[in-house]
This record gives C-alpha cells, sequence and structure tokens, in this order.
C-alpha cells in the first residue's frame, strides 16, 4: 500500500484540520455517560440485555433522523480483527475497555470520525464528539444534539436528584468528560509545569500525559479534563475548563516567547536536529520519534522551519503507534521491526512534505 | 500500620498507586488523605486503583461502619431488588450493577458523592425533555424558599427582600406555562 493511499485512508478530518488556537491545541473532545432505563448495567447485564442494547441501537440507526449527524456504521467488537481494534484505540474512538473487555460492545462511528458512539462500555452508551483545535461548545453542541435525538427514542436512566445515573459513581449526574488535548513543549522546556499541574488538580480538573504514563508526557501532549461530573451544569463544567485552558495557552506563548529570546539560536539548534532525526533515521523508538515530532511541531509554530504542515505532530504521533505501524506493514511487526517501520514511516511523510515545495 | 506521610497517625487510606506497570503501595492516615485527597483522586482512574480507594472512602465513614452493630451488618444484608447486587460486592467492583442501585444504596451513597465530586450531591446539569423543563426551577424555588425562612430568622430583611423578587419571578415562570428548561 502506498503511504498517500493508507494517509487517505488512516487520517481522520481531527486530525489533519487545523481548529481554533490549533498552535498549541490539538484536539478538543465531549464524552456524554447514558444508559437505559429498563437493562442492567454492563457491570452485570446478562447477554441477552446486551443484545438488546445493541439491536435498540441497530434499529435507531435505520432511522433518517440519525443520519443528519453523518453517515453511520455499526461495528461490532466481536466481529473486529485485534489489529483493527487497535487502530480504533490509537485513534481515541474507542476506549482500550471497550476493545478489550467489553465481549459485547459495539461503535457506532460517522464517516469522518468526528461522532463515535460506544455501546455496552461501562456504561450502555457513550457518546463522543471529536473535534479539532479549541471547540468546546461546538463539540458540546453537537454532543448535545445527538443526545437529544437519542432521548426522544430511547427512556434513559434518570434521577431528579442524581441526574443520569452510570454505572460508576465518578460519572453520575452530568455523565460528561470535556477533554482538551494540548502541545505544550514551551511549558516543558521552561520547568514550569510541575508547577502548574498540582494548581489544575486544586481546580477539580485532571491533567494526564496523552500517550506515557503518569508525568511523563510523550510528545509534551497533555490533556486537560474535568473530573466532577455532579453539582455543576454541562456549560459551566465547559465554562471552567475553557477558563484554565486559555490561561494554559497565553502561558505556553509566552514561555515560547521567553524561550526565543533568551535562547534563539539553542532552540532553532535542537528543532532542526530533530527534524535531521526524523529525515534520517533508519530505527527509532516512539518515545524519541516523539520527542522529535515535538520539537518540529514547535520549530513550525514558531516559524524556523516553513513550508511543513502543522498536522504532521498530530498525525504522526498517531500512526507511528504500534497498530498503525502493522497495519501499514500489513501484518504482526516484533518492537525491533516497529522502530524500522516507525523510521521509515516518518521518512517517507516528511518526504512528501519537502516534494511539495 | 503507620502512615507513610507524617508518621504518626494510624494509616486508614490505602492506595494501589501504578507507575510504568509497577505497582506502589500507598499508604496514608485521614488528614494527610484529606491532604494530598484531591490530587491522588483527580489523577485517578489511570494511575490508581479506583476501586480500592472507593473502598477506602466508603469504610472510614462513620455512617457506614458502626463499631456497635452486631457482626451481622445491616449494610451486608441490603441488597438491590432489581439486580440484586449487595453493597459488599458494589465496594469490590466500584460499579452499581443498575439504576435502581442508587436509591437503594442512597444512604451509603450520600457522602461517597460528595467527596468524590467537590462536596456536591445533587444534578444540576441537563434534563430529559421528557421529564419536564421546569423541574430545574421547581428546584431553583424550593431552595430559595428555605433561604428565605433562614434569613427572616435571622432578620436580614433586606436580602430576604430581594430573595423574594426572585422567587415571584420563578413563579411567574412556572405559571405561564414556562418550557425546555433554558
Ligand atoms: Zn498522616
Ligand atoms: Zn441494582
Amino acid at each position: 500500500m502506498s503511504l498517500e493511499h493508507f494517509l487517505n485512508q488512516a487520517v481522520s478530518s481531527w486530525m489533519s484540520e487545523e481548529g481554533p488556537d490549533s498552535d498549541i491545541v490539538l484536539t478538543t473532545r465531549i464524552r456524554l455517560a447514558r444508559n437505559f432505563e429498563q437493562y442492567k448495567f454492563p457491570t452485570l447485564f446478562s447477554h441477552q440485555e446486551a443484545q438488546q442494547v445493541i439491536s435498540e441501537m441497530e434499529q435507531l440507526l435505520q432511522n433518517s433522523g440519525l443520519q443528519k449527524f453523518g453517515q453511520m456504521e455499526l461495528l461490532k467488537i466481536e466481529d473486529m480483527q485485534p489489529l483493527q481494534k487497535r487502530v480504533l484505540v490509537e485513534k481515541h474512538l474507542i476506549s482500550p475497555q471497550l476493545a478489550e473487555d467489553s465481549p459485547y460492545g459495539a461503535v457506532l462511528l460517522t464517516e469522518n470520525e468526528e461522532i463515535s458512539i460506544m455501546i455496552n462500555e461501562e456504561d450502555h452508551i457513550r457518546i463522543q464528539c471529536l473535534f479539532p483545535g479549541l471547540q468546546l461548545t461546538e463539540a458540546l453542541q453537537a454532543a448535545n444534539e445527538i443526545d437529544d435525538w437519542l432521548e426522544s427514542h430511547i427512556q434513559y436512566a434518570f434521577d431528579e436528584k442524581y441526574g443520569y445515573l452510570t454505572s460508576c459513581p465518578t460519572n453520575v449526574g452530568t455523565g460528561i468528560r470535556a477533554s482538551v488535548m494540548m502541545h505544550l513543549p514551551g511549558l516543558i522546556l521552561t520547568q514550569q509545569m510541575n508547577r502548574i499541574i498540582p494548581a489544575i488538580n486544586q481546580l477539580g480538573l485532571v491533567v494526564r500525559g496523552i500517550y506515557g504514563e503518569g508525568s511523563e508526557a510523550l510528545g509534551n501532549i497533555f490533556q486537560i479534563s474535568n473530573q466532577i461530573t455532579l453539582g455543576k451544569s454541562e456549560e459551566d463544567i465547559c465554562r471552567d475548563l475553557i477558563g484554565v485552558v486559555s490561561q494554559l495557552i497565553s502561558q505556553e506563548r509566552s514561555a515560547r516567547e521567553a524561550l526565543r529570546k533568551t535562547s534563539n539560536i539553542q532552540l532553532e539548534d535542537r528543532v532542526f536536529r530533530s527534524l535531521g532525526v526524523l529525515t534520517n533515521s533508519r530505527i527509532i523508538e516512539s518515545k524519541e520519534a516523539a520527542r522529535c515530532l515535538s520539537d518540529v511541531r514547535l520549530g513550525i509554530d514558531m516559524g524556523y522551519i516553513q513550508n511543513m504542515s502543522k498536522s504532521i505532530l498530530n498525525e504522526l504521533m498517531i500512526l507511528t503507534q504500534p497498530g498503525f505501524l502493522q497495519q501499514y506493514a500489513g501484518g504482526q511487526l516484533r518492537p525491533h521491526e516497529r522502530d524500522i517501520r516507525r523510521a521509515a514511516l516518518i521518512r517517507e511523510r516528511l518526504k512528501m512534505e519537502f516534494n511539495k515545495l | 500500620m503507620i502512615c507513610q506521610e507524617c508518621h504518626q497517625r494510624p494509616a486508614a487510606f490505602h492506595f494501589t498507586k501504578i507507575v510504568n506497570g509497577e505497582k506502589t503501595e500507598v499508604n496514608l492516615c485521614e488528614v494527610c488523605a484529606q491532604e494530598k485527597g484531591e490530587i491522588l483522586m483527580f489523577n485517578g482512574q489511570s494511575g490508581f486503583d479506583f476501586n480500592n480507594l472507593l473502598a477506602g472512602l466508603l469504610k472510614i465513614d462513620p455512617t457506614f461502619q458502626k463499631p456497635s452493630q452486631s457482626p451481622f451488618q445491616q449494610e451486608e444484608l441490603l441488597h438491590c431488588e432489581n439486580c440484586s447486587m449487595t453493597f459488599p460486592q458494589f465496594l469490590k467492583l466500584g460499579r452499581f450493577g443498575c439504576s435502581h442501585c442508587y436509591d437503594t444504596f442512597k444512604d451509603q451513597l450520600q457522602p461517597v458523592l460528595r467527596r468524590l465530586h467537590s462536596g456536591n450531591w445533587t444534578h444540576n446539569g441537563k434534563i430529559p425533555k421528557r421529564i419536564g423543563g421546569d423541574l430545574h426551577l421547581r428546584k431553583q424555588l424550593e431552595e430559595l424558599k428555605e433561604g428565605l425562612q433562614k434569613c427572616i430568622s435571622l432578620e436580614e430583611f433586606e436580602t430576604a427582600a430581594k430573595i423574594r423578587d426572585e422567587i415571584r419571578s420563578i413563579e411567574k415562570k412556572l405559571t405561564s406555562g414556562y418550557e425546555g428548561g433554558k
């Protein structure tokens, strides 16, 4: 398969398009957890109940009303190959839990992959909207529209006091998880992130490294999301998140300007060394690739590198995950083989950029 | 076991922290857990074993553990009529079995929700249209009426007058067949 053909198939609009503040905010996601009133939660439901949930959703899919949200397709976990599941996880379209621990799981996906509805994961329904850049209000509106439509056809589990009832009490109430994925190399290089994370936690928000574990964030990419789902409205939850994210954006921008003033040549050197590694390496581990991709993206945003797509970080962070590499290779790869493939894919992708010139 | 943070009080919280796939035990007393608690909890789910955390939260709750109770604790017997989940089962799984569980375990649930959601325990967000758009207003009205009584008893008449105006405007909305909840 040619790389261009592979990219056409693999890259979703939210990965390649630019949204507001997309020099720092990569994507925005809204997730709503909902359950059917009449069936037990997936924790305890019977095989039969699980099938009923899926067939209810299948019936709704026949309804033309759902089509206004885009052409949708229902994929059952049991029908998917391990590699196919892995690729969907790497694209954040389904959760690892749906792929690995939900035998009766399924997902409704729109063609542009902006909307995915997970079925029979921890809750019966999880509506997810994924937008490029910082678009919390827009994503919330989109999720609400789907939710309203579903709600007119489904009897949701809802309580006047506790709100939308979810399998886990951490999600009860609004059932909302609003999250924003941010590229924060400036705050890392100026060593401010360790100070900022606890402050954000104090505000009831969670900061996570996206691909790394714990505090080590691969590619300087962080996800900021709400923790509290009960007692605040969806709009307030999003507003609070936007407030913190806007502050982070301006802090990141001033960190970048400070770096330009104090260490211009060092920064430029770092950016072009990383570009050199990506353009020339024959073997590259995901950690090194992530670091170099982050540098190159910073170089593009700060104008050191010109005529290169900004989406390269977003795209390649996802496409150089093991599942995608194996899909591109057309079969299983051992870790060492992956590192070779990863290097090759990055080189080829960069060549496409250079050929544009 | 002694708290690993202050090395003084006995540890009441026991978390399993997973860093780079390595499990580490964290043992804290109630004071230190509350101090660190937010950070621990908010970083939760990915890094921390949530079920242990939940069980920890419930075990130190005085409404749950009464030392004077007989060995056959009441909570052991309490189970959901619809899905037959018991409270110990919920503690173990960290998940409810069905929507009725929220009602079954409501007495145990309130303190848990308060801790998980920064002191909140009632929904203040979206409401399905079929349930009625004026639910918010009715809720708000109730709260305002309570506030009004309080102000009057404290002789804060200026505030009371403001609240009364708010009550009137909400009552007007309710009687004029306010729809949609927004
Ligand atoms: Zn202590
Ligand atoms: Zn139940």
